[in-house]
């Protein structure tokens, strides 16, 4: 990755974090804590990794992307909107009657979302029968999908992992959003999911850690996963939940509020003024 | 009187999916670690590289068969009624319903008839959770020939399927040579004036039992077989009720959301007439030998008889 092509992600990542607080702060409700902790793995996705064409999103060897952390649809809307597979202006009809945008991602309504997702634990499963079906295809296409730390507490995730590495889906990467905050407090407190990393490792997965909000370690780690043959490969990606918007960071009590219009006033200057900085970079 | 052909119905799936995998390479199936009991061992062994075994993780099935269906496959994915419509409902709600994805539930040992496993993988409450999902078809069909033709008919129908087979043996009671099935269509097996009796599944056979009583004390009775329960049959519905009267369901289902109540309720708000639902009166079955079970919870030609007359005094 050049210099520029990086400051270009930077850019496209301070936008997305706008796309997330004007979409919530208009739909007065959403996920923004969760949106902004993995807004720089979803420009990451959409400007640099996924094999897509917003003219043809249902191009059959597509690379495809679920979101198992439904919630945080904002961030996967707010990236979408960039890459012009709709009207940036459509972000702000978020969770509206009448918007192809809804609370949780729709795959029949928004262009470019490839599963619906939402119940937590599910979405994994899903990229996990893609995977599977991709193989069976001869589909060179690569399934990713994004995890919530708190998610991972969900069962099913861990019968999706073991069903993953069982069927060698090396086509799978499974990314985990380690903000280290859930509804109700932190992880820690609320059900501790430690040790991430060596869980997965248990389940046969080969794994990266990184720091999610660094584009060269996200670079590093998923051209390891492509070149990693025989079982899935994992990403836990420490990340600071809220990112990008000071009074949100760190703070489990954003992971499903919305900024009142002093608050959107002021994470939109906080956004803007880091725009400006990378800009000038 | 000639010795009937009996076969039970999960037997049926999986010789129709052999079957239709010769013709179909997007067909691919998937199993919880009951390929030897839902039948789809008989696929397996036809297609091995079709065939994939998930473990014991129901829920984690029927959201990779969403997945696979989001490729463009279509997914027959089979486990116990109890179990993928049971313990796997809000994975079949949220990964297959909402997104209206072409994933079919072969469900297997659906009903009392399971027999010595007890109440526990006695699933009497499939047709009420499939039911109550939008766009999703619940079928169960009566026989070998029809149950064989309705697989055949859930491949070719683009959405979500439920089908409900059974464990037991039953009689085979179509012809396949003038057999013609279609998903949301019942079928008057035998007309009648007097009274209709509207069943699926393995009480399809004992209502023609039935019938055949009921006529010998003067009782006419017109038999319908109803294996779609989603969406059901509306125009013969009320048909019957508009000709006989008078309506019995049966089902080997709870009284509680399946067959009955949907008769009931389109009948309630369209013609009402009098009904009388036979299936497992909200009760949990037990151990036991299937037939000795299904005389005792009433799912057998003696009750229908005995409620028909009932009705009819």
């Amino acid at each position: 990755m050049t210099a520029l092509e990086k400051k270009q992600l930077m850019i496209a990542a301070c936008q997305v974090r706008m796309g997330v607080i004007e979409g919530v702060h208009a739909a007065k409700a959403g996920h923004p804590g969760g949106s902004l902790s993995a807004a720089d793995l979803f420009t990451y996705l959409y400007f640099r990794a996924l094999n897509i064409d917003p003219q043809d999103p249902q191009k059959q060897d597509r690379d495809r992307f679920v979101l198992s952390k439904g919630h945080t649809a904002p961030g996967l809307y707010a990236a979408l909107a960039l890459r012009s597979f709709f009207p940036r202006e459509e972000l702000t009809t978020l969770r509206q009657i009448g918007s192809r945008l809804q609370g949780h991602p729709n795959m029949n309504e928004t262009p470019g979302v490839d599963m619906s997702t939402g119940s937590l634990g599910q979405g994994i499963s899903a990229a996990a029968g893609m995977a599977l079906a991709a193989k069976y295809q001869k589909n060179p296409c690569r399934v990713y999908t994004l995890l919530g730390d708190g998610e991972i507490q969900e069962g099913q995730v861990w019968e999706a992992l073991m069903f993953a590495h069982h069927h060698k889906l090396d086509n799978l990467c499974v990314i985990i959003d380690n903000n280290g905050l859930q509804i109700d407090g932190a992880i820690t407190d609320v059900m501790s999911p430690y040790p991430i990393a060596d869980k997965l490792k248990a389940f046969g997965l080969a794994v990266a850690e990184i720091d999610g909000h660094d584009f060269d370690q996200m670079e590093a780690a998923f051209a390891k996963a492509r070149e990693t043959t025989g079982t899935p490969f994992a990403i836990v990606m420490k990340t600071t939940k809220g990112k990008g918007v000071s009074y949100m960071e760190n703070q489990a009590g954003w992971h499903g509020k919305a900024p009142n219009d002093a608050e959107y006033e002021q994470a939109m200057a906080e956004l803007k003024a880091r725009l400006a900085e990378v800009e000038g970079m | 009187m000639p010795e009937v052909k009996k076969i039970a119905t999960r037997d049926s799936y999986g010789n129709a999916l052999a079957a239709l995998g010769a013709e179909h390479p997007d067909l691919i199936v998937f199993d919880a670690d009951l390929s030897g009991a839902t039948k789809t061992g008989t696929f397996k062994k036809a297609f091995p590289d079709r065939h994939f075994n998930c473990g014991i993780a129901e829920g984690n099935m029927i959201a990779v068969a969403a997945g696979a269906a989001a490729m463009g496959l279509v997914p027959f994915a089979s486990s116990f009624a109890m179990f993928a419509a049971g313990r796997a409902f809000e994975q079949v709600r949220n990964s297959i319903g909402y997104p209206h994805l072409n994933v079919k539930i072969g469900a297997t040992h659906g009903g009392i008839s399971v027999g010595e496993d007890g109440a526990s993988h006695q699933c009497c409450e499939d047709f009420a959770l499939m039911r109550s999902i939008p766009g999703m078809v619940v079928m169960s069909p009566s026989d070998d020939v029809e149950a064989r033709a309705m697989v055949k008919a859930a491949y070719e129908y683009k959405g979500p399927v439920y089908m409900r087979f059974g464990r037991a043996a039953v009689p085979v009671i179509h012809q396949e040579e003038n057999y013609h099935f279609q998903i949301g269509k019942g079928e008057v097996l035998r007309d009648g004036s007097d009274v209709a009796v509207i069943a699926n599944g393995l009480l399809v056979a004992e209502a023609l039992e039935a019938a055949d009583t009921l006529k010998e004390a003067g009782i006419s009775v017109r038999v319908i077989n109803m294996p779609t329960i989603k969406p059901l049959d509306e125009a013969l519905v009320l048909k019957a009720a508009e000709e006989c009267g008078k309506l019995v369901t049966c089902e080997e289902h709870s009284i509680l959301g399946g067959l009955g109540e949907a008769v009931c309720g389109f009948l309630s708000e369209n013609r009402p007439v009098p009904v009388r639902r036979i299936g497992v009166m909200d009760a949990f079955g037990h151990s036991g030998p299937a037939a000795a079970l299904l005389k005792q919870f009433g799912l057998c030609a003696d009750h229908i008889v005995e409620v028909v007359k009932d009705l009819c005094v």
